[in-house]
């Protein structure tokens, strides 16, 4: 279906509308998993002021135990659920026994001891599951693929978006609308004047950190059906979603949100679509090679852009400083 | 010029002890133990570099391992086209690495705290990326060198002992330019920003200039370690620039004690010696276990800041009278 034509001066590009759909359909996928890593990030960064290297370990964690509980029973409901609740309980227990205590340090020893988790989570999980990859089967009913006209869409992908679309809107209901919504925003906001009236603060901490890391480990579940559990997966995307914290503005969840759309449809529209647009204006020999790096440092130009000339990020949290 | 105490003199004797090292390990007939410690001091020097900044500057920068990167390709990216001139090779390390320090310093130095830890990450992540698809020079797979960078003959880096002594050479160089720095009119304006920066603006100083100024000299000497690891490790790839490299430099830099004068040197020397004799450790408590040895790494690594305040040189300095950190 090669009929669209975009009219440049010079040249002109056909348009694929199937791959653009499917690419931003993949750019979705991509975002929607950066929120749910990022917007446990942004609150943890917000109201702790504490840099969590490690949040990515979380959604390894997540994989390799919703992995091998659906091994055992056979059902991935079962998996996701008793996933669900093992990264809860181990980002609770990070949080009371390391990172409470370096709430009021400085954000090197937070940078030295998560860095430190990293390594201690990659070398527990290979200790325990081995070096190679776990594969997480479908269950037959989500492996298909689903006919829209000429429009053929993998039904998981489809999954996926629906279920970060869902997270997206619980945490919006219970940031919005609950009480305590309300104490986390009051935090990133302003803490110390939360701490002062009297809300227990330990508690909030402990909450949020916990439920980040399930958030975290919900994403590395939803991804291992498809690129498969392995030792340090959350390492790179990690980083990707800290740049979707600082462009969102740290502490800010909505914020965390478009800037995660924002970045997961640029890096897969770039990565697709950069060397056709670069050979507009530059010699297809020269695109060649430019695209690729060029893509890939797009979603670094945008955040050092964001950092240079508007540092609070694109939402900053209403109220901070 | 070094102090006066306990500390002071025991790395007086460490000093001593590194340059007679060639000879040392010939005598003892163990020449692997020269490549250990040709590895620690190239680490050192891109430590001190670091240390530099963050120790003294407070600029923790979460990006440093891409001027390894950097000074590694200056002389990969010639020797492909078959130049061995090590002056081109020194050249173009510290023009790059200095303009490249120069061009994201400008946008670098606006930032102040975490915003600074990222964009030092951002920019680092840019630099590795351009590498990694860099077709021509091996992408992801790297480059080899096949012939170290070419000096004159009393210069020359050819054989272990020579690089071994380009490398303690370059590494005192460094240690002695920090020195320098640190205890000038600049290094106090530095510390002092590190400090109060608003109050270093109000008696007149130019802050963001002398903290540039102060982010490319670290630029440009953590650059001239990568060139020596280029030609050390005769293998390049961009590996050695992913944030997880950057972040064992700074874990170097605080074991060995941020903001102490020799500290990364012994930072450097515990990791490459941890490095390499955990794994064997690993090994006497259960065969299979030498591939874990990450795990009593990084639990080292959390119990050093949850209770090793200091550093190794903090310890260091329990032993002097005075107790003065230096």
């Amino acid at each position: 279906m090669q009929g669209a034509f975009f009219n440049f001066s010079r040249k002109t590009i056909p348009v694929d509308w199937n791959l653009l759909i499917t690419q931003l359909m993949n750019g979705l996928q991509l975002g929607l998993l950066l929120f749910l890593l990022a917007s446990g990030l942004t609150l943890i960064f917000g109201i702790m002021d504490f840099i969590n290297l490690s949040h990515g370990s979380f959604y390894m964690i997540g994989a390799y135990f919703c992995g091998t509980v659906v091994s055992v029973t056979g059902s991935l409901i079962a998996g996701i659920v008793v996933a669900l609740i093992c990264t809860f309980a181990i980002g609770a227990i990070v949080e009371l026994v390391i990172a409470r205590r370096l709430y009021r340090s400085d954000h090197l020893d937070h940078v030295l001891v998560t860095f430190g988790l990293i390594l201690i989570f990659d070398t527990l999980v290979h200790m325990i599951w081995g070096a190679a990859g776990m594969a997480i089967p479908l269950p037959e009913i989500l492996n298909g693929q689903l006919h829209i006209g000429t429009l053929v869409l993998p039904t998981y992908r489809l999954v996926i978006i629906c279920s970060g679309l869902l997270v997206a809107a619980i945490l919006f209901v219970l940031v919005t609308r609950t009480r305590l919504g309300m104490l986390i925003r009051a935090g990133a906001s302003n803490r110390t004047m939360v701490e002062a009236l009297g809300v227990n603060i330990n508690k909030l901490f402990l909450i949020v950190f916990a439920i980040g890391a399930t958030m975290s480990g919900f994403a590395g579940m939803l991804i291992a059906p498809i690129t498969e559990a392995s030792i340090g997966m959350g390492n790179e995307i990690i980083i990707i979603a800290f740049v979707v914290v600082i462009v969102g503005g740290i502490g800010s969840v909505k914020g965390a949100f478009f800037a995660a759309l924002i970045i997961g449809l640029m890096d897969t529209i770039g990565r697709s679509y950069l060397d056709d647009l670069l050979k507009l204006s530059l010699s297809a020999e020269v695109a060649e090679t430019a695209a690729p790096a060029l893509s890939a440092m797009l979603v670094y130009i945008l955040m050092a852009a964001v950092l240079a000339f508007r540092p609070q990020g694109l939402f900053p949290p209403a109220g901070s400083k | 010029m070094l102090p006066a105490s306990n500390s002071g003199r025991v790395y007086a004797v460490l000093l001593i002890l590194l340059g007679m090292a060639p000879f040392i390990t010939s005598w003892i007939d163990q020449p692997f133990y020269l490549d250990l410690l040709s590895r620690a001091l190239i680490l050192a020097i891109a430590a001190s570099s670091l240390n530099l900044i963050l120790g003294y500057g407070g600029m923790v920068s979460l990006g440093h391992a891409a001027y390894l990167g950097i000074g590694a390709y200056c002389v990969g990216i010639p020797a492909y086209y078959d130049i061995y001139n090590g002056w081109i090779h020194l050249g173009l390390t510290i023009v790059v690495s200095a303009s490249f320090a120069f061009l994201t310093g400008l946008i670098i130095l606006r930032t102040k705290a975490v915003y600074f830890i990222m964009i030092t990450l951002a920019f680092s992540q840019m630099v590795y990326f351009t590498f990694v698809s860099l077709e021509e020079y091996g992408g992801d797979d790297g480059l080899v060198i096949y012939l170290r960078s070419e000096f004159p003959s009393w210069l020359s880096m050819e054989g272990a002992t020579a690089l071994y002594y380009w490398i303690f050479g370059a590494l005192v160089l460094t240690l002695l330019v920090i020195y320098r720095l640190v205890y000038s009119r600049f290094g106090r304006v530095i510390v002092g920003s590190k400090f109060n920066e608003e109050r270093m603006q109000s008696l007149g100083f130019n802050t963001y200039r002398y903290r540039l100024t102060c982010y490319v000299i670290s630029g440009v000497l953590c650059g001239i370690a990568g060139m020596l690891l280029g030609n050390f490790t005769s293998f390049i790839s961009p590996e050695m620039m992913g944030w997880t490299r950057s972040g064992e430099l700074i874990f170097m830099v605080v074991m060995g004690g941020a903001s102490s004068f020799f500290g990364p040197l012994i930072g450097t020397s515990a990791f490459v010696f941890l490095e390499q004799y955990l794994p064997e450790i690993m090994k006497t408590i259960n065969p299979s276990w030498h591939e874990y040895w990450h795990l009593p790494f990084g639990v080292l690594l959390v119990c050093l800041v949850l209770f090793g305040k200091g550093g190794i040189h903090g310890w260091l300095s329990r032993f002097d009278k005075d107790g003065d950190v230096k």
